[in-house]
Order: structure tokens, then sequence, then C-alpha cells
């Protein structure tokens, strides 16, 4: 898994069904110390974070199936949880 | 997922079986400032809506196969959503993980 922050929220109605119902953030990966790495990824999101947070993002299409609860959906990056100050 | 931006539409009749009936776009990956990341790819287009222009996100690797109606197809790019609305704000700064604290839960 790693560390990034979600940085807002992306719109969209026109989208793979799976998405129906559920919840895009933009999140930005950052190193332990909140340093951005500059990259980002879609992730949908099953802990209602918000902009802002410091979430865990897991971004494997097997386990994303697993917490979706859909043996086929085109999921891999979710925020499976919301973390607290990282003490580097 | 990525963002990316739909670039054109690409046709290939002489093509592997199993990938019979799906529509290609090419598409620019982007950065989180809407700038072109790597080279463009060739995407399947999962919701057949997308057209050039379009502020997309894909999928990739296996994942990208699920998003087919068929899932075991031997695809690796797909376009999966168009984006109405992109809110993000500025690139996080260090310290901005330490400095949130969060309020009792």
């Amino acid at each position: 898994m790693k560390i990034a922050r979600v940085s807002g929220t992306v719109v969209s109605t026109i989208s793979a069904p799976i998405f129906d119902n559920r919840r895009l953030l933009f999140c930005d990966y950052i190193t332990p110390d909140g340093e951005a790495t500059g990259d980002y990824v879609i992730a949908v999101d099953v802990v209602d974070a918000g902009p802002g947070e410091i979430v865990l993002i897991m971004d494997e299409g097997n386990g994303a199936r697993q917490i979706v609860g859909e043996a086929t959906a085109p999921i891999r990056a979710l925020v499976v949880g919301i973390i607290d100050p990282v003490d580097p | 997922m990525h963002l990316a931006t739909v670039i054109g539409t690409l046709v290939a009749t002489e093509r592997t079986p199993g990938l019979d009936g799906i529509k290609f776009l090419i598409i620019q990956p982007l950065t989180r400032d809407l700038k072109p990341s790597v080279m463009p790819v060739i995407a399947a287009d999962a919701i057949a809506m997308a057209g050039p222009g379009e502020l997309v996100y894909f999928v990739g690797s296996r994942e990208a196969a699920q998003a087919m109606p068929e899932p075991f197809v031997p695809i690796d790019h797909a376009v999966v959503g168009i984006v109405d609305q992109l809110a993000i704000g500025p690139l996080p700064t260090s310290g901005s993980a330490a400095k949130k604290k969060r309020g009792p839960s």
C-alpha cells in the first residue's frame, strides 16, 4: 500500500457501471514526511475520506474486487484507510 | 486510474480473436495539471461514449480487460469514465502529513 493525500474529487456521470454511487478521489502520493512524489491516482473511496486527509491507497485488482464484492470489476486503486499523522 | 485526453480513434480490422467488436481510442495520459505525462497509448473504449478532446480516466493491466463485456480479452488499457468536473487543490507540500491533526474520532 501507499500513502497519499486526497487533493480533490473526480465527478463523472458517464462511466463504467461499477462506479455508480461510488466516489472517486484524486489522491497525490506522498512520502511519510508529506513530500509529494509527483505521482497521483484516482481511487475509489470506501472509507468516506475527504479532501485534505492523509489516506492509505491499496492499488491491486484482486484485493479491490474483494473489497467491493464484485467478481469482475475494472477497479484497482481504493482508498482503504484514513491515517493519523505520520511521525517520520 | 489516471487522467487522459482522447486524441483520436483507431481502426484495426486485422486483429487477434478476442478483440472483435472493441472500439479503440488513442489517449494521451496526463499529469495532475493536465500536461502530457507519458507516450500516448491505445485504450479500449469501455463506455463507448468518449470522443476526441474529452477528458477521461483509464485503468491499466488486467483491470482494463475487466471493464469489457467479455472480461477475458487481451486488453491492457481501457477508458472507464469521462470526467465532468475535476476539483483538486494544489500539490501537497512537505509536513502536510504531520500538521494535519484529526479531531477526536
